[in-house]
């Protein structure tokens, strides 16, 4: 039998404000326990809260950026539960009308073909505290500095249908928040995280399975590896007799596998209800025209451009366009080595983003910087270098801090264009290899690839190689 | 006439004709307070100390001609006004050791004004209660007869002003907690539009019907103190960022031409008909002051006391989850887990009125009765105040009685909470529709004090002040002390 899997992700992304939402305190991650909860925190008798402007600026921005409805009108909720991290006995959320709804956001599939992902909704509220375990035998501690950070919930519609969409959307997103500054992005320190609903229904089922929902992934993989057990979990339960029933699931990273935390009826009623203390949210179009003006290019705007303006293939100005930051070291390289932006595109996306990825470095704190890769990329437009040695030069330039022209010259890199000086080469090739060289004058044609390895070898590398191929052709013939 | 006799006003008169210091007056009665607490109860907790601290630091202001108009004027804070260093219970158990470490907008703008505090005065616990009987420290009792309550929830503050323990007292009202009071004990006490004062610092019962105001032996004198008090709060997003009216400066204009709407819901079979003979009296001063009376009709009002035991308690469920035992407050002894730490602190800590609200409140805001309750009474609130928006088109105050009866006796409605529900039958409209109301002496019945009830629109305190200082230059019921209080 076949399955349909069906994926709705509900993002919580930490809003880039310096103080809290509804509090004056500092937002900044790392700070000693409970240094950064005031009065209003950690909800003292007779204290209020009050909203930060700020936060209702980045989810325009957001709403403007996902092409959303932005409420004129929207109101801040209570989400009433008791928890030891929530100190007011309530969350401060939207639910009825949040701020943002109706956006849509486009991602590319495996085939290169685009899927539109709709985005239901995106809502402000404010985080909890934690509790802390460790060093307190017997004993719960309560950090309140992350009570009261500022999130926004973007909630899509069940679009996805694999694994691959939803990483795939939720990368999107993480780029998008990123250029807006909205948020750092940074999802080891939880400021970038997802709840993940799966179900599974039978290929051209109109109704949707009954859901499990996955909380707190906060990883690219461990979201890929969750959502995928859990596909598999609910097929095998079925296709064995059983039936799924709606609950919310923990992925265990160590173990891959997702364990039941609790199911529906053991849910909370959260018995919503609009905050008196706040007033509801009255944007007018003044406020929202101001805030589209401070709107920087977007991801797909950018990626649009880089496909028209440079010719590149639109795998590789998405690449390019992953962040603010790579898109503008590729500008500033394509720009310095002028009428050659393939060039550039290839050795980003490909050479160097290696590096990055080996290092685990962001394209910012890159080992070789735009002018020293475009210095680089110039040796290999003179001719003075192959794109193979090329790499061998980058990967010096990544350790050694140095830059391709030292390089070059120190290694003794510079490419062997003298016609006569490969000649000589590929002579002395073919006096060494009778027996190949009469294979190859018989027909067996693959032999050409022995002899550039052969000559290659012998100048170690140095050789030009589109000098190499032509001259090869003559002598072999 | 004796210091305690004075008004507020009489006593900034005297200290600026250093007829005596802020010390003498607050030692005067702080004796006083003493004196009282075995009878009345009205007060939770007296700072002796530091009110003769602050005392001494008026009188050298008065003495450096630096005084403001309320400098070395002794008042009460009701005991929901957070007060750094000083123990705020809001007359629970719940918050019995819990020292605030900040002053509310309130309590921190009259002190900026130079009075001093005397001490907190006893309430119904968390503003809960009519009665004053919810109070975990015991009931207030009522200075004119000691069997009897004081009303409530600011029974401490009404009591205090009315045996002249202070000459005035802040107080907060939900749902009548100023006015009541302030009529079953005889004296003046408004409360302002909602939002015109701020509420940090006010521990919330019901936010969205939640209003200070004060508790005074006239209305020049409430017009003093809450010009001090109002004003927009930054910390406060429901304060209303408008100016403050000069309260006392519109005291004097004539009433000539005032039109005044008698509330036909208000003149209905539960008003006694000797209070309603005190009412008529007083509106007959104010035809004789060139006042002219007709009879308004606000059909939606007999709804105001279901939607308020909606609206109310629903946000008090709410509000009152942060006393959970974890980080302030009381926390029960050993508790086996984190279960049993919420239940038994908050099954301990917690009075059973408090209780029977936050379970009305919880059971009104669940899946499945929102709609039919919450979502209905939030709709009924804003009938009722379409309603009273429509009658002053027609008319510039509505008047009415605060209090159905006279002060009744301790433990009489006790058993039955609905019957003290109705006890603010005529208060709860101003609430729901957020508008400014207060209660003035208007004669006795029995002995005992009876209320005239003035409402206005929106932001109208200067008019309904103004109101009211007319009847009380026309009579002299604010000026009656209670038999045992007057020496």
């Amino acid at each position: 039998m076949s399955w349909e899997t069906v994926i709705g992700l509900e993002i919580h992304a930490q809003l880039a404000t310096r103080s809290k939402i509804f509090s004056g305190s500092a937002t900044a991650y790392g700070a000693a326990p409970n240094a950064q909860a005031n009065l209003v925190d950690l909800g003292y008798p007779g204290v209020l809260p009050v909203l930060n402007g700020e936060v209702v600026r980045m989810a325009v921005k957001l709403g403007l950026a996902i092409g959303a409805r932005i409420a004129r009108h929207s109101v801040f909720a209570r989400k009433n539960y008791f928890y030891p991290d929530l100190p007011k006995g309530y969350q401060i959320s939207q639910y009825e009308l949040p701020i943002v709804a109706q956006g849509v956001l486009d991602i590319v599939l495996d085939d290169g073909t685009t899927k539109r992902i709709g985005v239901t909704r995106a809502h402000l509220e404010e985080d909890a505290g934690k509790s802390l375990h460790e060093g307190l035998p017997g004993l719960t501690g309560l950090d309140l500095n992350r009570a009261g950070t500022p999130l926004i919930e973007i909630v899509s519609e069940p679009d996805m249908r694999s694994a691959k969409e939803a990483v795939a959307y939720m990368k999107k997103v993480h780029t998008l928040v990123r250029y807006l500054e909205i948020c750092d992005g940074n999802m080891q320190e939880g400021s970038f995280r997802c709840d993940a609903n799966v179900s599974v229904r039978k290929k051209g089922a109109e109704k949707f399975g009954t859901r499990a929902e996955i909380k707190n992934l906060n990883s690219f993989r461990y979201i890929e590896k969750a959502i995928n057990y859990e596909v598999e979990r609910q097929i095998d339960l079925i296709e064995s007799g059983g039936k799924v029933i709606q609950e919310t699931r923990l992925y265990d990273p160590a173990k891959g596998e997702t364990r039941s935390l609790r199911a529906k009826e053991e849910a909370n009623d959260y018995r919503y209800f609009p905050d008196p203390d706040l007033l509801p949210v009255a944007l007018d179009d003044a406020f929202i025209e101001g805030v589209r003006k401070t709107m920087p290019e977007l991801p797909d705007q950018k990626a649009a451009r880089f496909v028209s303006e440079y010719a590149l293939s639109a795998y590789d100005a998405g690449v390019l366009t992953t962040s603010r930051e790579m898109a503008a070291f590729y500008e500033d390289v394509a720009r310095r080595i002028g009428n050659d932006p393939k060039l550039a595109a290839n050795w980003i996306a490909g050479e160097l983003s290696g590096w990055l990825n080996k290092d685990n470095l962001e394209i910012t704190a890159s080992r070789v910087s735009s002018g020293r890769l475009a210095g680089l990329l110039a040796r290999i437009k003179d001719a003075t270098i192959s794109g193979k040695i090329a790499k061998e030069v980058l990967e010096a330039m990544w350790s050694s801090g140095r830059d391709a022209d030292a390089i070059i010259e120190e290694k003794g890199l510079k490419q062997i264009t003298d016609t006569s000086a490969i000649e000589r080469a590929i002579e002395d090739v073919m006096a060494k290899n009778p027996g190949q060289l009469a294979e190859y004058r018989s027909g067996k044609d693959k032999l050409f690839g022995f002899f550039v390895g052969q000559v290659m070898k012998a100048t170690q590398g140095k050789a030009n190689p589109a000098q190499l191929n032509e001259l090869l052709k003559k002598k072999l013939s | 006439m004796s210091l305690h006799g004075k008004t507020l006003a009489e006593l900034a008169a005297g200290l600026r004709a250093k007829e005596f210091s802020s010390v003498e007056l607050a030692q005067t009665y702080l004796r006083r307070i003493e004196a009282s607490q075995p009878e009345l109860n009205a007060f939770v907790s007296v700072t002796e100390e530091q009110a003769l601290a602050a005392a001494r630091v008026a009188d050298a202001a008065l003495g450096a001609g630096k005084a403001g108009p309320l400098t070395g004027l002794p008042i009460a804070h009701k005991d929901i006004f957070c007060t750094e260093g000083v123990r705020t219970t809001c007359g629970s158990r719940m918050l019995d050791n819990f020292v605030a470490p900040y002053d509310a907008t309130v309590v921190a703008k009259l002190k900026a004004a130079g009075t001093v505090m005397l001490g907190k005065t006893n309430m119904d616990e968390f503003a809960m209660g009519s009665s004053n009987e919810t109070s975990y420290f015991g009931p207030v009792r009522n200075p004119w007869n000691p069997s009897l309550v004081p009303g409530g929830s600011s029974g401490g503050s009404a009591a205090a002003v009315a045996a002249r323990l202070a000459p005035a007292a802040t107080g907060t009202d939900t749902g009548g907690s100023i006015r009541q009071p302030a009529a079953l004990v005889g004296i003046t006490g408004i409360k302002p539009t909602y939002g015109r004062v701020s509420r940090y610092g006010m521990i919330a019962f019901a936010s969205s019907l939640d209003q200070a105001g004060v508790l005074t032996a006239s209305a020049h004198d409430a017009a003093l103190l809450l010009g001090a008090m109002a004003g927009f709060d930054p910390r406060d997003s429901t304060s209303v960022d408008a100016p403050v009216q000069d309260y006392a400066g519109e005291l004097e204009k004539p009433l000539t031409g005032l039109r005044i709407g008698l509330l036909k819901e208000f003149f209905d079979k539960g008003l006694d008909a000797h209070n309603e003979q005190r009412v008529r009296e007083a509106l007959a001063v104010y035809e004789k002051l060139g006042a002219t009376l007709c009879e308004v009709s606000l059909p939606n009002l007999p709804l105001s006391v279901p939607a308020y035991y909606v609206v109310a308690p629903a946000e008090c469920s709410s509000n009152l989850a942060r006393f959970d035992g974890v980080r302030y407050g009381y926390r029960c002894e050993n508790p086996r887990d984190l279960m049993d730490l919420y239940k038994r602190s908050r099954g301990e800590g917690f009075g059973a009125e408090v209780k029977r609200r936050i379970m009305t409140g919880t059971y009104v805001l669940s899946a499945g009765y929102y709609d039919a309750y919450y979502l209905q009474a939030q709709k009924v609130r804003q009938l009722i105040a379409q309603d009273f928006s429509n009658a002053f088109k027609q008319v510039d105050v509505l008047m009415g009685p605060t209090t159905p009866t006279t002060a009744f006796e301790l433990g009489a409605k006790t058993s039955d909470p609905v019957t003290m529900y109705l006890n603010d039958i005529y208060t709860i409209g101003a609430n729901l529709a957020g508008l400014p109301a207060m209660s003035v002496p208007c004669g006795f019945v029995g002995g005992l004090p009876v209320g005239l009830q003035i409402m206005g629109p929106h932001f109208a305190e200067a008019k309904l002040l103004n109101v009211a200082h007319g009847l009380q230059r026309e009579t002299d019921w604010h000026r009656r002390i209670p038999p045992g209080y007057e020496k």
